[in-house]
C-alpha cells in the first residue's frame, strides 16, 4: 500500500465499504406508470452519490433494472449539476443500455439560466427603426414598435411581432422553434426565416395586400395568413409556456 | 456661437457637394456668415464647384498641422462678402486628420461663423467619422434609387447612435414624370421608409451640371427650380416654415404641354 497515494486508497477503500454496508441510502429508485424515478440525496458529495448509483446499477439492483427500454426521470433535489457533472451522471446511467433518461429534474438553476428562462417567457418591447446594417437579437418573443428597413435584421428564438413595417429580414425561432411566427402590420420583407426555413417573399408569395398578416410554418413550408387566423393555426402555442 | 451642419449620404454621387455648395450660398444670400468646409481630404471638389480652385494657398490639413493660421487658409467667395471656403488637401488622405483635431477645428470655426457647412466624403470610414464628429446637425442627401436609399438608411442609423438630434433628409434629383409612371421610387415611400424629418425635395435639373462646370452654384440662377428648392432648404434651416416644393409644376414646361396637346406621354 505504501506506493499508492492516500487519495486512491480512500476512493476504493471507503467507497466499497460504504456501499457494501449501506451506511446511508443516497439513491432511491421508485417505479411509476411512466417508468422509473431515481430520487437522489442532495446532501452527500457527488462522488459518493455516483459511486452508489454505479453500485446499484451494476450489482445490487440488476433484476429490476434489466429487460426492455425503461424511461427514467432523475430527481436531484437541491443539487446543482454543471454540464460536465451532468455528463458524468449520464455516463453512469448509460452503463445499463436499456435505461433511457427522459428528464433530469433539479430544484435549483443558476442565475444565468434563470435569466434566460425569464427572457424567453416574457415579451420584450423594443422601440425604434432597425435600419440598414443594424441587427436586433433577442432570446424569446419580441414586440417591435417601429420598422425593420431593408438591410436590417431581427433575430429571435421566439416569435416576432412588429407594429410597423417589415421591409428587411426577420428570423423567428432561430434556435429551431418551428412553432414561432412572424407578424407585422405591413409584411414586405426581403427575406423571412422561421427555424431552418428560409423564404424570399418577393419571388414566392408577395400578394400586395395591406392588411396585417403573419408568417408561420406549415409542414416545413412558409405560409402567410391574415392576423385573425392566428388563434386557429397556433391555438395553444402561448398557453404552453 | 454658430451651428455646424454636416452634409452626408453614405453613397457617392448623389449630390453631397452640390448640396453643400448651394445651401451654403443660399444661407449667405440670406445675409448669414457661412463657412464651407471640404471634408473630403484627398478628393477635394467643393472648391471647383464654387469656382475658387485657383485661389487656394493653404488648406484644412495645413491648419491642423500648424503650417498656417486658420484665417490664412479661409478663402473668401468672389460673390459674397460673408461666404468662406476651407478647402481640403489633395495630396494627403483621410488618415491625415483625427476626430479630435477636426472637432477642435470646427469648434474654432463656430466662434466666427453663423453656419459651418461640412461636406462629408462618401462612405462610412474615417473620413465620415471626422466630418460628422464636430457637427451639431446632420443633413442626409439621397436620390430616389434603392441603392442610395439603402445607404442613407445605414448612415441615418450611424448618426442616430452618435448624435442626440435626429438627422434631416434631402431627396435630390427627383424626376416627377418617371415617378408618376412608377419608374422611379416614390418620394413619399422614401420618406416613409427613412422616417426622419424632410428638409427639402430637389427636382432633377440639367442646369445644375452646367452650373458646376461654370463654378457658379445653381442657387444664383433664378429660373431653375432646383435653385428654388435649395433656397427653400436654406429658409427652413433658418427656422422659417416653407411648404415643400410642388414637384408637379415642373411638368408644366412648354414641351410637356405640347406633348399633352398631341396626346403623347
Amino acid at each position: 500500500m505504501a506506493g499508492k497515494s492516500p487519495h486512491t486508497a480512500n476512493k476504493w477503500g471507503w467507497g466499497d465499504l460504504r456501499s457494501m454496508t449501506n451506511l446511508k441510502n443516497y439513491v432511491t429508485i421508485k417505479g411509476t406508470k411512466d417508468g422509473l424515478v431515481f430520487i437522489m440525496d442532495d446532501t452527500c458529495s457527488l462522488e459518493e452519490l455516483l459511486a452508489q448509483l454505479k453500485e446499484k446499477i451494476e450489482h445490487s439492483h440488476q433484476q429490476i433494472l434489466s429487460g426492455p427500454l425503461i424511461p427514467i426521470t432523475i430527481k436531484l433535489g437541491f443539487r446543482y449539476l454543471t454540464k460536465e457533472q451532468e455528463q458524468q451522471l449520464r455516463d453512469v446511467i448509460s452503463l445499463k443500455g436499456n435505461l433511457v433518461i427522459k428528464h433530469i429534474d433539479s430544484s435549483v438553476v443558476s442565475k444565468q439560466e434563470a435569466l434566460l428562462d425569464k427572457l424567453s417567457s416574457t415579451i420584450r418591447v423594443e422601440t425604434g427603426t432597425v435600419r440598414s446594417g443594424q441587427e436586433l437579437r433577442h432570446m424569446g418573443d419580441l414586440l417591435l414598435l417601429g420598422d425593420i428597413n431593408p438591410g436590417g435584421g431581427v433575430f429571435c428564438t421566439g416569435s416576432i411581432f412588429v407594429l410597423g413595417a417589415i421591409r428587411g429580414l426577420a428570423h423567428a425561432g432561430c434556435d429551431g422553434d418551428e412553432q414561432a411566427i412572424i407578424a407585422a402590420s405591413e409584411l414586405r420583407p426581403t427575406q423571412l426565416r422561421i427555424a431552418e426555413v428560409i423564404s424570399r417573399p418577393p419571388d414566392e408569395w408577395m400578394d400586395g395586400s395591406y392588411e396585417m398578416e403573419f408568417a408561420y410554418l406549415e409542414d416545413g413550408q412558409m405560409s402567410i395568413d391574415k392576423m385573425n387566423q392566428v388563434h386557429k393555426i397556433r391555438a395553444d402555442y402561448w398557453d404552453k409556456r | 456661437m454658430g451651428e455646424a451642419i454636416v452634409v452626408t449620404s453614405g453613397k457617392g454621387g448623389v449630390g453631397k457637394t452640390t448640396t453643400s455648395a448651394n445651401i451654403g450660398t443660399a444661407l449667405a444670400i440670406n445675409g448669414k456668415k457661412v463657412c464651407l468646409v471640404d471634408g473630403d481630404i484627398g478628393l477635394r471638389n467643393l472648391d471647383v464647384m464654387m469656382g475658387l480652385e485657383n485661389r487656394i494657398i493653404y488648406d484644412l490639413v495645413d491648419v491642423i498641422d500648424g503650417q498656417c493660421k486658420l484665417q490664412q487658409a479661409l478663402i473668401k467667395d468672389k460673390r459674397f462678402e460673408h461666404l468662406f471656403l476651407l478647402p481640403a488637401k489633395q495630396t494627403k488622405d483621410k488618415s491625415a486628420v483625427t476626430v479630435e483635431q477636426m472637432d477642435a477645428l470646427i469648434k474654432e470655426l463656430k466662434q466666427d461663423f453663423d453656419y459651418v457647412i461640412i461636406d462629408c466624403p462618401a462612405g462610412i470610414e474615417q473620413g465620415f467619422k471626422n466630418a460628422v464628429s464636430g457637427a451639431d446637425q446632420a443633413i442626409v442627401v439621397t436620390v430616389p434609387e434603392p441603392t442610395a436609399v439603402r445607404d442613407a438608411d445605414r448612415v441615418i442609423g450611424l448618426l442616430e447612435k452618435e448624435k442626440s438630434t435626429s438627422p434631416k433628409l434631402i431627396i435630390n434629383r427627383i424626376r416627377y414624370g418617371m415617378m408618376k409612371q412608377g419608374d422611379m421610387l416614390d418620394v413619399d415611400d422614401v420618406i416613409q421608409q427613412l422616417g426622419i424629418e424632410i428638409v427639402g425635395v430637389v427636382p432633377d435639373d440639367e442646369r445644375v451640371i452646367k452650373a458646376s462646370k461654370d463654378g457658379e452654384p445653381i442657387v444664383m440662377n433664378h429660373e431653375s427650380r432646383a435653385a428654388l428648392a435649395y433656397r427653400n432648404i436654406a429658409r427652413r434651416i433658418l427656422g422659417e416654415q416653407v411648404p415643400l416644393l410642388n414637384l408637379e409644376e415642373k411638368e408644366g414646361g412648354f414641351m410637356t404641354r405640347m406633348k399633352k396637346l398631341f396626346g403623347m406621354r
